[in-house]
């Protein structure tokens, strides 16, 4: 199993250290401010439903840019005004797996959510925001080169 | 005669307007209560004085699959100096759907002082009315809970069977594609916490957010919420309804609907829900 990309592991260590549910929550939101929506240049609304997350009550869609090198770039669009936890999830998984290796993205496990959220979450919120975890990683796996690619999944 | 009361419900008094609470603030009778979706949101700015419900946090039990028991609601109310002439008014995201999941959970222990602002969340703020990130904090209270009662507006799988054999009525709130199975199945998709797709035989489906309007998350007048529930799944009045969905929170929004808004004295919400139905060994299953 291939381990996670080094930035996303930097955010999840940074998010360790505040076990504290009111400070995480305030981390949290805080990195939901850096929250930018996908270029006007890839995608207008009406956003294409092949792009949108399964199972995502906030309506989340995803993109994956290529870049120069094969790796991708990860775009994002939340419909829902008060999806302010799908908005925190698609910045950390921005800035964590855009431009990683793609045999590292495909293998992202769906419980990263409860390591970034904790066990607190909901079904139905839990479920939504695995769904995007497990499209970014769909995302990579498509454009991995051969054979038997990881699956992502709980670990 | 206030605009919700123009609407038609049978029970009008458990709707409040954005408006009401604002003139409500400092009323010392009140205790806003906010329960979300979205775990985030309380936390980005709520109602001043609202104090917050965490339905998986405060409401569950932590082990067994099951709601908090009278000891943990006291605590819980006590904390949130909640007395039991204290008025609640929930609210929240997604059109309320986490506050009526709430209320429901209270109703339970038989705290009837209760409300829904109508319109919830999204309707305050599109108002632009004051949010505060400040969490207030109350004197503890001495509430002492009853014991819960499941019997009247909760079924147990057991019962949902003897429904089935009694043809009782049943809505499943579901999205379609929830209620036919079908994505169950989608490859990519997150599981669903069961092993098969489908309804329970003869439920009718309707989607739960069918009963408010999009735009502000208010409820629909009386009247549409009958050719709804009434005109396309034939309810009557006085129907044994058993209402479900995954795990009964979206439910609950249509057992405050049917049993509130349109008054109908025999409605449960079967909490176990899909994710209990889907994963029993040897019940009926349509699809």
């Amino acid at each position: 199993m291939p381990e996670l990309p080094a930035k996303l592991e930097e955010t999840l260590e940074l998010l360790d250290l505040v076990p504290d549910r009111a400070e995480r929550i305030q981390l949290l939101i805080d990195i939901a401010d850096r929250f930018e929506e996908v270029p006007p240049r890839l995608a207008r609304r009406p956003f294409s439903p092949d792009h949108q997350v399964p199972a995502c009550e906030s309506e989340a869609y995803v993109w994956g840019e290529q870049r120069p090198d094969g790796t991708l770039d990860f775009h994002f669009a939340v419909e829902n005004p008060q999806g302010i936890s799908a908005k925190s999830l698609a910045v950390i998984l921005d800035e964590g797996l855009s431009g990683a290796p793609l045999d590292q993205v495909a293998a992202v496990p769906q419980d990263l959510v409860y390591r970034v959220f904790g066990r607190e979450l909901s079904m139905g919120k839990s479920m939504g925001l695995m769904g995007m975890v497990s499209m970014v990683a769909s995302m990579a796996r498509s454009r991995l080169p051969t054979g038997n690619p990881p699956l992502a999944g709980p670990r | 005669m206030s605009e919700i009361e123009s609407r038609g419900y049978v029970n009008p008094s458990v709707l409040v307007s954005t408006e009401w609470v604002s003139q409500h603030l400092q009323d010392p009778k009140i205790r806003i209560v906010e329960s979300n979706e979205d775990p985030l949101l309380y936390g980005t700015g709520h109602i001043p004085g609202a104090v917050e419900i965490d339905w998986t946090r405060d409401l569950n039990d932590q082990v067994r699959r099951d709601y908090l028991d009278h000891q943990g609601f006291s605590a819980l109310m006590r904390r949130l100096g909640i007395d039991k002439d204290t008025t609640i008014v929930f609210y929240g995201d997604r059109n309320n759907w986490w506050a009526t999941y709430a209320y429901w959970v209270f109703q339970l222990f038989g705290h009837d002082r209760a409300k829904i602002m109508d319109g919830g969340r999204i309707k305050w703020a599109q108002e632009n009315r004051p949010l505060s990130r400040e969490v207030p904090q109350y004197p503890p209270s001495e509430y002492q809970a009853p014991a819960r009662d499941d019997k009247k507006i909760r079924a147990y799988r057991q019962q949902v069977l003897d429904h089935l054999q009694a043809k009782g009525r049943l809505i499943d709130v579901r999205s379609p594609a929830e209620y036919t199975g079908e994505r169950l199945h989608m490859p990519e998709y997150p599981n669903e916490g069961a092993l098969r797709g489908g309804h329970i035989p003869g439920a009718a489906n309707v989607p739960w957010a069918r009963a408010v309007n999009p735009d502000d998350g208010t409820f629909k007048p009386a009247a549409d919420l009958k050719a709804i529930y009434e005109g396309e799944a034939h309810l009557s009045h006085d129907d044994d309804v058993v209402v479900y969905c995954r795990i009964g929170e979206r439910s609950s929004h249509t057992w405050f609907v049917l049993t509130h808004l349109l008054g109908y004295p025999r409605v449960r919400n079967y909490d176990g829900s899909w994710t209990e139905w889907g994963n029993l060994v040897g019940v009926p299953i349509e699809r």
